[in-house]
C-alpha cells in the first residue's frame, strides 16, 4: 500500500471524539490523511480505491499512548523498541509517548537521539521520547531542556520520581515555561510515600504490608498546582487516582492554570484487593487504590476532568516480579490490553465510546501538539478498527511484549483489534 | 479431627474447627510433656529445616524441641549467614532446600507475604513463624491455648492487645483468631501505632489505657518494635511507659481476676511493669511459653498426617 493508496473503511461504527458522536458510515483516507467521514450517504469509492468492509465494527482515532516504557537502553531484555512496538501495534496503539526513566535515563540530547534512531528503525508506530526534567533523575539540577526540545523531546518528566527539592522543581517549571516545554509530574508527597507498597487501609494492616495514605497524592498535586500559579509552566500530573485530588485538579483548571491529568488503564479497572495474597504483578506506583477511588475517578474520565488514558506500560522480567510485595518491583506491561481493559468501562456503561476515545486518542494527541487522534479531515489516518464485543481470555505468553507482567493473565475481556493504520498504512491485522 | 490444611501460614484461612482441633491436640501434648512423655514415632524419619531470616531465639528454640519431642530429624539455619547474602532470591533458596526434600519447613522472614510465596515453590508442608507484620499463627494458637487453660473458655471473653499493633503479626494473628472464636477485641495503642483501617475488622479501638482496658478478661501487651520502625512513632520510651506501660495502677482498671500477657522478649519498664511481669498470680508469660512448643507440637503432627496423605494420595512414600 504506497502513501498515496485510497482506502474507504466501508459501513464502520466511527467512533468521533470531537463530535462525541457514534455514527455508522464510511470513512475515505487518501494518501495517508483522512480525507473524509460519510454517515449520511454511502460513499463511492474512487477508482483504484481498496475498500475494507468493516461490517459495523468500530473505527477510532489509533491510541496515543503517554509514559510507555521501553527497555532500551538498559534492559532490552524487558522491551525492546521492536517488541514495544508490535504489542502497541497489536492493541490499537499507533503513538507511543516514551518514558526517560531508562539506564541511564534520557537526559541529553545525545540519549535522546540514540533512542529517536533506535526507534525510527526498529519500531513500526509512531515514537515518541521524552526527556527526563533533571540530570540523571536526581533532582538536583534541570537537564538542557532547550537542546532536548531541539532534538525531539515532547515533554520532560523524571518518571515516577518526584522532584523533592522545590526550589529545583520551581526552577525547572520556570525555564520550561520560556520554551513552552510541557512537565510531566509525578504526584505524589514523597516523604509520606516513601517505602510504601499499598494503599493504607484495612487491606494494608491485614496484609501487614506498609501502606501509604492516598492523602499523600492529593498532597503533591497540591503543591505542583501551587508551583503552576508560580511559573505558569504547561503541566501534566501523569496520574490521579485519589478522589480527593479531584476537587483541586477542578480547581486548578478552572483558575485558568495549564493543567491535565492522566491515570493508568490499571486505577481505572483494578482496585486495592486485586492484590489479594501478594500477587506482584498488582503492584503499581501509585498503588492501587480502594474502589470508592476508582469510581470517582472513572467518573471523572467521564466528564473531562481527567483528560488522558494511559497504560503507564512498564515490562518486568520474572525475576523483578517473583519476590516478597515489599521487594518486588511496580508496574505491569499494558500496549496491548490498555483497549480492551478500557471496553470494560464502556461495557459496564460507565463511559461511552466517543469519550473513551477523547480519552485514550484525542486528549493525549492535542496535549502533545500532535495532529493525530481524531477522524477529522486532514488528520494522519492513523486508525484502529475493533470488534467491542469479541470475548477473550488473556494469556499472558500470547503478548508481544518481551515481558509478561500482565494483571490480566487469564482475565476475560471483551474487545479484539481487527486492524490498526499508521499514516494510512496497516500496521497490525488480527491473524 | 478437622483440619486439612497443607501449610499452616495465617490464621485467616483457618475455620474456628480447624482452631479448635489444633488447640485440643495442644491441650494433649501440654498435658504430656509435663508427665514427660515422649512421642518419638510421630515424626520419625521426617526432616524438620527451621529457616529464620530474621533473629529468633525462643521461637526457634521452641520449634526446635517441639520437633525433636516428635521424632524428626531437625536443622535450623541461620540464614542471615548463608546465601541470602550472596544476593540469592527467596525462591532459589525455597528450591534449593526443597530439592533436599524435607517434610517440614519453619520460616521466618521480615517480609510481609514472604512465607507464602516461599510455600507456593515446596511440596512439603510449611509452618509461618512470622513473615513481617502479618501474620504468626503458631503464637496466636498458643496465645489462645493459654486463655483457654486460664479462663475455662475461649468465647464471650473482652480482650485488651495493647501497644505496638502497627508493626505486629503478633496482634494481627490473635485479632484474627480472638474474632473468629467470638471475642470481643479492644485494641489500645497511641494512634501512631495504630493501623490504619483496623476498626473495619470489627474491634474496638482506643488510645487510652484506662477506658480500653476497663472490665476485660485478658491483658495482652505487646512488644514495643524498635527494629521495624522507620522515624518517631512515639516522642520517647519514658512518655510510652507513662501513658502506655502496663503498672499495677493500669492493670486495676481490669477484672480483678484479669490474666497478663507478653509474647516476649519483653522490653521491661517500656511496655510493662517489670514486678507485674514476674506476678504468678496475674502474669501467665511463662505458661505462654510452655504452650508454645504444645501447640507447635500438634500444629507439626497435624500437617505430617496430612503431607503423609497427600503423598499416599499421589503414590509417593513418606
Amino acid at each position: 500500500m504506497s502513501r498515496q493508496s485510497t482506502i474507504l473503511f466501508r459501513d464502520a461504527r466511527l467512533i468521533d471524539p470531537v463530535a462525541l458522536t457514534e455514527l455508522r458510515g464510511d470513512l475515505l483516507v487518501r494518501g495517508g490523511k483522512i480525507v473524509d467521514a460519510f454517515t449520511d450517504k454511502r460513499a463511492t469509492p474512487p477508482g483504484g480505491a481498496e475498500v475494507i468492509e468493516c461490517n459495523g465494527a468500530c473505527l477510532a482515532p489509533g491510541i496515543v499512548d503517554i509514559g510507555v516504557k521501553v527497555g532500551e537502553p538498559g534492559n532490552r531484555h524487558k522491551e525492546s523498541f521492536r517488541s514495544a512496538g508490535l504489542a502497541a501495534a497489536a492493541g490499537g496503539v499507533t503513538t507511543i509517548v516514551t518514558r526517560p526513566d531508562t539506564d541511564p535515563a534520557i537526559d541529553s540530547p545525545e540519549s535522546l537521539q540514540f533512542i529517536a534512531r533506535r526507534a525510527a528503525t526498529d519500531a513500526i508506530v509512531r515514537v515518541l521520547p521524552m526527556a527526563a526534567l533533571t540530570k540523571g533523575r536526581l533532582g538536583r539540577e534541570m537537564t538542557e531542556i532547550g537542546f532536548l526540545q531541539d532534538a525531539g523531546a515532547v515533554a520532560f518528566t523524571d518518571g515516577d520520581r518526584v522532584v523533592a527539592d522545590t526550589k529545583v522543581c520551581a526552577r525547572a517549571l520556570t525555564y520550561a515555561r520560556s520554551l513552552g516545554a510541557l512537565v510531566i509530574g509525578h504526584v505524589q508527597e514523597p516523604g509520606l510515600s516513601a517505602g510504601a507498597a499499598v494503599t493504607s487501609g484495612k487491606f494494608a494492616s491485614l496484609r501487614g504490608l506498609p501502606g501509604v495514605s492516598p492523602m499523600a497524592e492529593r498532597m503533591g498535586l497540591d503543591r505542583d498546582i501551587s508551583l503552576l500559579e508560580m511559573t505558569g509552566a504547561r503541566y501534566h500530573a501523569d496520574q490521579i487516582t485519589t478522589a480527593r485530588a479531584l476537587p483541586a485538579l477542578e480547581r486548578a483548571k478552572r483558575n485558568g492554570l495549564d493543567i491535565t491529568a492522566g491515570i493508568s488503564i490499571h486505577h481505572l479497572t483494578l482496585n486495592e484487593l486485586d492484590v489479594a495474597d501478594y500477587r506482584t504483578f498488582f503492584k503499581f506506583k501509585p498503588p492501587l487504590r480502594s474502589e470508592d477511588d476508582r469510581l470517582a475517578v472513572v467518573e471523572a474520565v467521564r466528564t473531562g476532568l481527567i483528560d488522558i488514558i494511559c497504560s503507564m506500560h512498564t515490562p518486568q522480567d520474572e525475576e523483578s516480579k517473583r519476590l516478597p510485595f515489599e521487594e518486588a518491583a511496580s508496574g505491569a506491561v499494558g500496549l496491548e490490553t490498555l483497549l480492551p481493559a478500557a471496553l470494560r468501562l464502556y461495557h459496564a456503561g460507565m463511559i461511552d465510546m466517543p469519550r473513551l476515545f477523547r480519552a485514550l486518542s484525542l486528549n493525549p494527541a492535542r496535549r502533545m501538539g500532535l495532529d493525530c487522534g481524531s477522524l477529522l479531515p486532514g488528520a494522519p489516518a492513523d486508525l484502529v478498527l475493533f470488534d467491542p464485543d469479541a470475548p477473550f481470555v488473556l494469556d499472558r505468553a500470547s503478548l508481544h511484549s518481551k515481558s509478561k507482567n500482565t494483571p490480566f493473565d487469564g482475565a476475560r475481556m471483551q474487545g479484539k483489534v481487527l486492524g490498526t493504520w499508521l499514516g494510512g498504512k496497516l500496521i497490525s491485522e488480527r491473524p | 479431627m478437622t483440619f486439612r490444611a497443607s501449610h499452616l501460614l495465617g490464621i485467616e484461612p483457618l475455620h474456628p474447627d480447624e482452631i479448635r482441633t489444633l488447640l485440643d491436640l495442644s491441650d494433649r501434648y501440654a498435658e504430656e510433656n509435663r508427665k514427660g512423655v515422649r512421642h518419638r514415632d510421630v515424626l520419625a524419619g521426617m526432616t524438620q529445616i527451621n529457616m529464620f531470616f530474621e533473629n529468633s531465639t525462643r521461637t526457634q528454640a521452641s520449634f526446635e524441641l517441639a520437633g525433636k519431642r516428635l521424632g524428626a530429624d531437625v536443622m535450623s539455619m541461620a540464614m542471615q549467614a548463608s546465601s541470602v547474602k550472596k544476593g540469592e532470591t527467596l525462591i532459589d533458596t525455597a528450591l534449593t532446600l526443597n530439592a533436599m526434600h524435607p517434610d517440614l519447613l519453619i520460616v521466618r522472614h521480615p517480609q510481609a507475604g514472604a512465607v507464602d510465596l516461599l510455600a507456593q515453590k515446596v511440596n512439603c508442608a510449611v509452618i509461618n513463624a512470622g513473615d513481617g507484620p502479618h501474620e504468626h499463627p503458631t503464637q496466636a494458637l498458643l496465645d489462645a491455648l493459654t486463655i483457654r487453660r486460664a479462663k475455662g473458655r475461649l468465647h464471650r471473653l473482652s480482650i485488651a492487645i495493647c501497644g505496638d499493633i502497627a508493626h505486629s503479626r503478633v496482634a494481627r494473628s490473635n485479632i484474627l483468631l480472638l474474632g473468629k472464636m467470638e471475642n470481643r477485641i479492644r485494641l489500645i495503642a497511641p494512634p501512631t501505632l495504630m493501623p490504619a483501617g483496623i476498626a473495619e475488622l470489627g474491634v474496638e479501638v482506643f488510645d487510652d489505657m484506662q477506658q480500653g482496658l476497663a472490665d476485660v478478661d485478658v491483658v495482652m501487651m505487646l512488644r514495643l518494635q524498635k527494629e521495624r520502625m522507620d522515624g518517631g512513632f512515639i516522642p520517647s520510651e519514658r512518655e510510652y511507659y507513662h501513658r502506655f506501660g502496663l503498672d499495677a495502677v493500669k492493670l486495676g482498671y481490669a477484672k480483678p481476676d484479669a490474666i497478663v500477657m507478653h509474647p516476649g522478649p519483653m522490653n521491661r519498664g517500656v511496655e510493662i511493669d517489670g514486678t507485674l511481669a514476674d506476678d504468678i498470680n496475674r502474669s501467665v508469660i511463662q505458661t505462654q511459653v510452655e504452650m508454645g512448643v504444645a501447640v507447635r507440637m500438634a500444629a507439626m503432627e497435624l500437617l505430617a498426617q496430612n503431607l503423609r496423605a497427600r503423598r499416599a494420595a499421589k503414590g509417593v512414600m513418606a
